[in-house]
């Protein structure tokens, strides 16, 4: 799978109540990110939060999820 | 389109019914909306039933012969519509269609949907089968979580506040208190909506729906037949259904819904109608900004303002415009499958002047609102007192 690149995030949440295959992960990021190269993307975000608005830069892919970082 | 009226309407009690099947719910609907227009079942022509997931909720499939067979009819066409939580809004639009085009004079239409026997998680994750699996919903989207970041654009784009959204839930809240069929007859303070266990942020539990039991049925003809069943008939004005896309990362804005917006000028535009029409409504609130969105979407208020107008009251019972009344899917329930024909019921019972200590002032024109999944499918109904 490819680098996704950079992106600012469109909007995002922090889920506290997650469907059965991710419970172990909550809490946990997500975000629609606006990519450079003009789509959009639904991921997560790792680290530090983000908010709407930010730079975020992509990370990797787990489990075919991309995960970005704040830039 | 010959005119088409709804002359009987019928629900269950909505809740977490624990000794109650999904075909019992859906029987007694049918038969309470028979009763209701003193119809017999041999009358009814077709049946159109609504049902999101009984296949993953309860493992029942084939399930619109299944129902009307425990109504005692068959040898008549009986199909299952799924539009996610739409779908019962999409079995009446498809019922209006052919009894509107002459195919069938007589037909009943219930929406069902049996969720509390599952956990709160699987049923996160059977509802989530609304979204994209291949994307949002793999990346660890649930239904709050989408509206979560519905919400905070709106918030972004247009000053939309917490608060805004509590509003929804409080006045909900006290109309469901006063709905004897409602699944959480209970008043909240701003204080609680604010305060509530997060779910998906910004949203607490006290910004989304219930996960319910529960069903709903009208039987619906044409105009000119109503008499033979009712002295109320509730004339279809307007009905219109569109499509988006199912994904949120595919949608130009998500701050408003396209297929609400469309589908609502199609049923506007039927009989010339205008937003400032419509006296009262019951609008899709599976969560609080759904119902901001919904009346912006609608037209009853500019862009950006359905918080402002809520928190304001000028959507409670005796506001200018009351939006549901019934207490909407935060009070009264979301058995999801059922919410559109529910809808319907609400509507035409406001019609008639039969809903007690709910009754609105202005009661000859409502509209009912159901969408599907995070807007991928809208239906609209404009509804008349004759």
């Amino acid at each position: 799978m490819s680098d996704l690149g950079a992106g600012t995030v469109y909007t995002e949440t922090v889920v506290w109540s997650p469907p059965e295959a991710y419970v172990n992960d909550v809490p946990y990021q997500l975000a629609i990110v606006q990519l450079e190269s003009g789509r959009r993307i639904t991921g997560r975000i790792a680290g530090d939060r983000a908010q709407i608005g930010d730079r975020v830069i992509f990370a990797e892919f787990r489990n075919q999820v991309p995960f970005f970082r704040k830039a | 389109m010959r005119p088409v009226a709804v002359v009987g309407i019928g629900k269950t009690a909505f809740g977490a019914l624990p000794d109650r099947d999904l075909r019992s719910l859906a029987v007694e609907a049918g038969q309470n909306a028979l009763e209701n227009a003193h119809a017999k079942t041999s009358q009814v022509e077709a049946f159109y039933l609504g049902n999101f997931a009984g296949p993953s909720f309860v493992g029942q499939n084939h399930l619109a012969p299944y129902v009307a067979a425990g109504m005692g009819i068959t040898g008549i066409p009986a199909t299952r519509f799924e539009a996610a939580c739409a779908s019962s809004g999409a079995a009446f639009f498809h019922a209006v269609s052919a009894v509107g085009a002459g195919i069938y004079d007589v037909v009943l239409v219930t929406g069902v949907e049996k969720m509390t026997s599952q956990s709160t998680p699987r049923v996160a994750e059977i509802l989530a089968g609304a979204g994209d699996l291949c994307g949002e919903v793999r990346a660890g989207a649930t239904f709050p979580a989408l509206f979560a970041m519905i919400a905070r654009r709106h918030m972004y784009q247009y000053g939309t506040t917490r608060e805004h959204l509590a509003a929804v839930a409080v006045k909900n809240h006290q109309n469901g208190a006063k709905n004897p069929l409602a699944h959480m007859r209970k008043v909240i303070t701003m204080e609680q909506a604010l305060n509530g266990k997060l779910i998906a942020e910004p949203l607490t539990v006290y910004d989304c729906s219930l996960v319910s039991d529960g069903a709903a049925a009208v039987l619906i003809a044409p105009l000119d037949r109503a008499s033979e069943f009712t002295d109320k008939p509730a004339r279809v004005l307007g009905i219109a259904q569109t499509s988006d896309n199912v994904a949120l990362d595919e949608k130009e804005d998500i701050t408003t819904f396209r297929a609400v917006r469309t589908s609502a000028e199609k049923a506007y535009k039927m009989e010339g109608l205008k937003p400032a029409d419509i006296q009262f409504a019951e609008v899709h609130d599976c969560f609080t900004i759904a119902e901001i969105v919904a009346i912006e979407d609608l037209g009853f208020v500019e862009k950006g303002q359905g918080g402002p107008y809520t928190l304001a009251g000028r959507t409670c019972l005796q506001g200018e415009r009351p939006i549901n009344t019934s207490g909407g899917l935060k009070s009264k329930g979301h058995p999801v499958g059922a919410t559109g024909v529910g809808q319907i019921c609400d509507v035409v019972q406001q019609l008639r002047g039969e809903a007690g200590e709910r009754q609105v002032q202005r009661h000859t024109i409502g509209l009912a609102q159901n969408l599907g999944g995070s807007g991928a499918t809208s239906v609209v109904t404009i509804l008349g007192a004759v």
